[in-house]
């Protein structure tokens, strides 16, 4: 823990909330979050479909479909600069420079009608125009051995459709790290890939960091993908955080019952179960609950107070941070005694 | 060194079958012979077209009274007409003034239709409001009547002609690139590009447009098959080419009042805007066949 304190916070988001204008009314899908990446570590944003952590990461790159989204609220501190608050123009000079990002689908994230070396040269000549194209073609081989792609000069003359998903991966990889990034935001990055292509990948993407010191931000649905890669997990729900903590706490020690709840619906192989564990009932639509714990219909520990106050994140301990009042140690007190007294 | 020798083994197979996306189009359009009779005739118009001058027997203009509508022979092919002019000939020369008025017209109307087209699919909002109400309001004339309205403006000549069939075409264009633009833009490589800090001219031109092509290039062979019939329409009713030039709908026109007594003059230039459009047509559909994505899974 004093490792992360000495290191420099590269990303730092501060209270910040993404709206969607619809027809339905306003649907605030990140809602008042704080977090931080420090220099060189992986972090995981983990939550079910519709909690936000995809909006997060879209929000930080500025791209945002607009209309209806909307970054109505909070800064987005990029090395002290807030890159919420630039315009179109100046964001571009940030995303793929600074910023970069890899998507869920490998499938579709390359354009089809190009070849591989066309698109990795001009991804370089966009943020370092002065280059000549065999500089750029040099660098792309240099990145793409450096991502593990074999036959790096004859994939240069391949189209997208020619690689497997996981080759494909790697190259949206290599584009990604072109310009040598502060941060990486990997959306999912292995969610449509094969079990064995995933390891793969997420042992690429730790052996990278390590060796670039790029600061990596993981969103995924996958405990086990955080559990293999991340330092730090921070648990989203229905677009707020519900809890942060370093990975061997989460595990050990997980304090919100939405957390522990996800970590009981994670399969294990060694136990033959007739019914795997699920949280009862779905996440509700963001917006939808105005007062009160948002999780506090499927929660089973769910007290009066749960739907009367909305719960601040309480300390819970170093680096631990926790969304509930069960971690409100007067709280917990009460509870001691009434148990006591019954 | 066996380890390269494998290397090389492993990849032989893949870097055989390595061909872009065109190569894999033109693959599928060859089995389709319907559509490669239909491009055959395309490409011997063009031929004509090309080489007409050289190989006509007879120039455009060169009258002989004396042989005023003759029936085909072994001296005149297709006959002669009302000055006695060489009907084949002036078939063969019209192919060079249909065909440049087919591409032409197209060509312009595509360029117009797809720059606005583009932009209205993705800017959106009122860009968009205002493009595509203007398009509406081209589309609710009938195209030949606006044809007619544009000529009568310009007046009379082939070239205004072929403005004319170029402007009723570019909301046909337009509206066929934004729909394909609504859908492309919301491509994961189109967000790629954009998570990459590429600016919007070059995600326009250079990653949306040229994945919207396939449809303008199979509604283009098309409509270069409607635009030589409207040609011919706006000649037949003396609103395009002006006399003498060869232009298949006025040599039409003009053999109309000798229907009866000499039927070749009518025929043979029937014939020649017939063949061609089929052409265009079969041609268009062996395109929409093999470039469609969704006509291939």
């Amino acid at each position: 823990m004093e490792r992360l304190n000495m290191r420099k916070k590269l990303l730092e988001i501060k209270g910040l909330q993404t709206t969607f204008f619809t027809d339905d009314g306003q649907i605030p899908a990140v809602d008042n979050i704080d977090f931080s990446v420090y220099e060189g570590e992986i972090v995981g944003i983990v939550g079910e479909s519709g909690s936000g952590k995809s909006v997060t990461s879209l929000s930080i790159m500025g791209l945002i479909p607009s209309p209806p989204g909307k970054i109505t609220g909070g800064e987005i501190l990029l090395d002290g600069k807030n890159i919420a608050a630039y315009t179109d123009k100046q964001m571009q000079k940030v995303r793929g420079k600074d910023v970069a990002m890899i998507f869920q689908e490998p499938m579709t994230s390359l354009n089809p009608l190009f070849t591989i070396g066309d698109q990795l040269k001009e991804a370089i000549l966009i943020h370092s125009p002065k280059w000549s194209k065999k500089e750029a073609l040099a660098r792309a081989v240099e990145i793409m051995k450096l991502v593990g792609l074999p036959r790096a000069e004859a994939l240069l003359k391949d189209y997208p459709h020619q690689l497997s998903g996981g080759m494909r991966q790697r190259v949206m990889i290599a584009m990604a790290l072109l310009c040598n990034p502060k941060v990486l935001i990997a959306d999912e990055p292995t969610t449509a890939l094969d079990v064995t292509i995933q390891a793969q990948i997420l042992q690429l993407m730790k052996d990278l960091n390590h060796r670039l010191n790029t600061a990596v931000l993981l969103i995924t649905h996958d405990l086990g993908v955080v559990a293999e890669t991340c330092e730090r997990v921070i648990v989203m729900y229905a677009g707020q955080i519900v809890e942060e903590a370093p990975i061997a706490e989460i595990f050990a020690e997980p304090k919100h019952p939405y957390t522990q709840g996800l970590i009981k619906s994670v399969p294990d192989m060694r136990y033959k179960k007739d019914n795997l564990y699920s949280i009862p009932g779905t996440v509700p639509k963001p917006g939808s609950i105005k007062v009160g714990c948002r999780f506090a219909a499927r929660c089973e520990y769910a007290m009066e107070r749960c739907t009367q106050e909305t719960p601040p994140l309480y300390e819970a301990g170093e680096q631990h941070k926790s969304r509930c009042f069960l971690q409100d140690e007067q709280e917990v007190k009460q509870r001691v005694e009434r148990f006591i007294e019954s | 060194m066996t380890g390269t020798v494998d290397i090389k083994k492993e990849a032989a197979p893949h870097r055989e079958r390595a061909a872009g996306p065109w190569i894999e189009g033109w693959r599928s359009f060859r089995k389709n012979k319907v559509s490669l009779v239909g491009a055959g005739i395309v490409l011997f118009f063009i031929f004509l077209a090309l080489v007409g001058p050289w190989i006509a027997p007879q120039g455009i203009n060169e009258q002989d009274l004396a042989k005023r509508l003759l029936a085909p022979s072994s001296e005149h092919w297709f006959g002669t007409d009302d000055f006695g002019r060489d009907i084949l000939s002036r078939i063969i020369h019209g192919a060079r003034v249909s065909l440049w008025v087919g591409f032409f017209s197209v060509i312009l109307s595509i360029v117009v239709g797809s720059f606005l087209g583009i932009i209205a699919g993705y800017y959106g909002k009122w860009v968009d409001m205002i493009i595509s109400r203007i398009f509406d309001i081209m589309l609710a004339f009938p195209s030949i009547l606006l044809a007619i309205a544009v000529v009568a403006v310009l007046g009379p000549s082939l070239q205004n002609a072929l403005i004319a069939i170029a402007i009723i075409n570019i909301p046909n264009f337009g509206r066929l690139i934004r729909s394909k633009v609504l859908s492309v833009k919301e491509e994961e490589y189109i967000v790629a590009a954009k998570a990459i800090g590429m600016h919007d001219a070059r995600i326009l031109f250079a990653h949306i447009l040229p994945n919207s092509m396939t449809p303008i290039i199979v509604q283009g062979t098309l409509a270069i098959a409607t635009a030589i019939i409207e040609a011919a329409a706006l000649g037949f009713l003396g609103l395009g080419a002006q006399a003498p030039t060869p232009e298949w709908g006025k040599m039409l026109a003009d053999a109309r009042k000798f229907l009866l007594n000499a039927p070749w003059t009518m025929i043979f230039p029937g014939l020649a805007i017939m063949l061609t459009v089929l052409g265009f047509n079969l041609m268009g559909d062996g395109l929409r066949d093999a470039l469609d994505p969704k006509m291939k899974s």
